[in-house]
């Protein structure tokens, strides 16, 4: 193994776990002010809004219709109540099915 | 007797945070297949590979220092890059710190290795408090199909067939759609919280005003604070109450 690569690796994880370690001691048994818990408490809605848009849109750059196509399929799926798996696996298939025959 | 309980329903907790996982898994898979095969063209060994899984566990800052190891940039910049690319987890480990119930500092820092956008999801929608064997199955189960599948890219060293790999880019997606959806239904809140986000991350990607690193960070937290404030000027001037 290159030496170059290796500490590379271990910059690359050392700054990628410290962020994800360090709120977990800074905040330990520390009371936040109700606006910043409630704040806190909206992040994981919005994370997820920016996650999917517009990402999802683009997953083949060529075709923006593919990315809708598999958009409108996983929130079809999951608003009529299916577990998120048959969302995902439903989503792939319909997408399947979509490059099969267009 | 107690302790026999106890250790049941940890064993309990950690099997439905490796169910949860699942997906998870399944999503990672072509991605992280996709990273084993092109680590080997950027000319990295299995080793290196998959050492580079195991320690850093972050697609898309992965994918990155790949493109720019191909560039020939010094190692300074991609663990720079890395760091903007992550810092978004500082933001996560917040919010699930309020979320988790309280253990051992050890075994918090141990699990805060495993989260990643897809961990910190499936955690943060599930119903209650995030148990400690919780944490450590949803994790478990989406590292180790990071790091085997990353191991098993490199190895045959060919993608998946065009359309299943093509197809398979949804899952991850599809997956934060699943999540997303059953709290939207119950909860206007959560709708608005969650199109903000989208619209200000729209607007910072394709405008081309940040990285997306940071646009998801920024347009999160916009997102979360506006909707906030918006909650607690209507509870002041209308007296609405403070939805739970």
């Amino acid at each position: 193994m290159k030496s170059e690569i290796l500490w590379m690796i271990i910059g690359m994880g050392l700054v990628t776990y410290i962020p994800r370690m360090l709120p977990f001691v800074l905040f330990k048994g520390m009371e936040l002010p109700p606006f910043i818990q409630g704040v806190l408490k909206n992040v994981p809605y919005a994370t997820l809004g920016a996650l999917i848009f517009p990402a999802i849109i683009f997953i083949q750059k060529d075709d923006i219709w593919y990315g809708i196509a598999g958009a409108v399929a996983a929130f079809a799926a999951a608003f009529l109540g299916a577990n998120v798996i048959v969302v995902v696996l439903g989503s792939i298939t319909v997408l399947a099915v979509y490059s099969f025959f267009l | 007797m107690l302790a026999d309980f106890a250790i049941g329903r940890e064993s309990s907790e950690f099997k439905k945070g490796l169910q949860a996982g699942i997906t998870i898994g399944i999503g990672y898979f072509p991605i992280a297949l996709t990273f084993g095969l092109l680590a080997k063209t950027s000319g990295l060994s299995i080793y290196e590979s998959v050492l580079m899984s195991m320690i850093v566990f972050a697609g898309a800052s992965q994918y990155i220092s790949l493109s720019l190891i191909a560039y020939g940039t010094g190692i300074f910049e991609i663990v720079l890059t890395t760091f903007i690319v992550n810092i978004r987890h500082f933001l996560m480990s917040t919010a699930l710190n309020e979320k988790c119930e309280d253990d051992h500092l050890g075994n918090k820092m141990l699990y805060s290795f495993g989260i990643t956008d897809e961990t910190f999801s499936v955690v943060a929608t599930k119903e209650g408090t995030a148990t400690t064997g919780f944490m450590f199955g949803v994790n478990l189960l989406a590292y180790s199909s990071w790091v085997i599948f990353t191991g098993i890219g490199h190895l045959i060293g060919a993608s998946l067939p065009q359309t299943l790999q093509e197809s398979m880019g949804v899952a991850l997606y599809a997956m934060f759609i699943g999540l997303l959806v059953p709290s939207l239904k119950k909860s206007v809140k959560v709708l608005f919280l969650a199109a903000l986000a989208a619209i200000f991350n729209s607007i910072f990607t394709l405008g081309g005003i940040m990285a997306q690193g940071w646009a998801i960070v920024t347009s999160t937290i916009l997102s979360a604070v506006v909707i906030e404030l918006i909650e607690v000027i209507k509870a002041k001037h209308w007296g609405v109450k403070h939805e739970k």
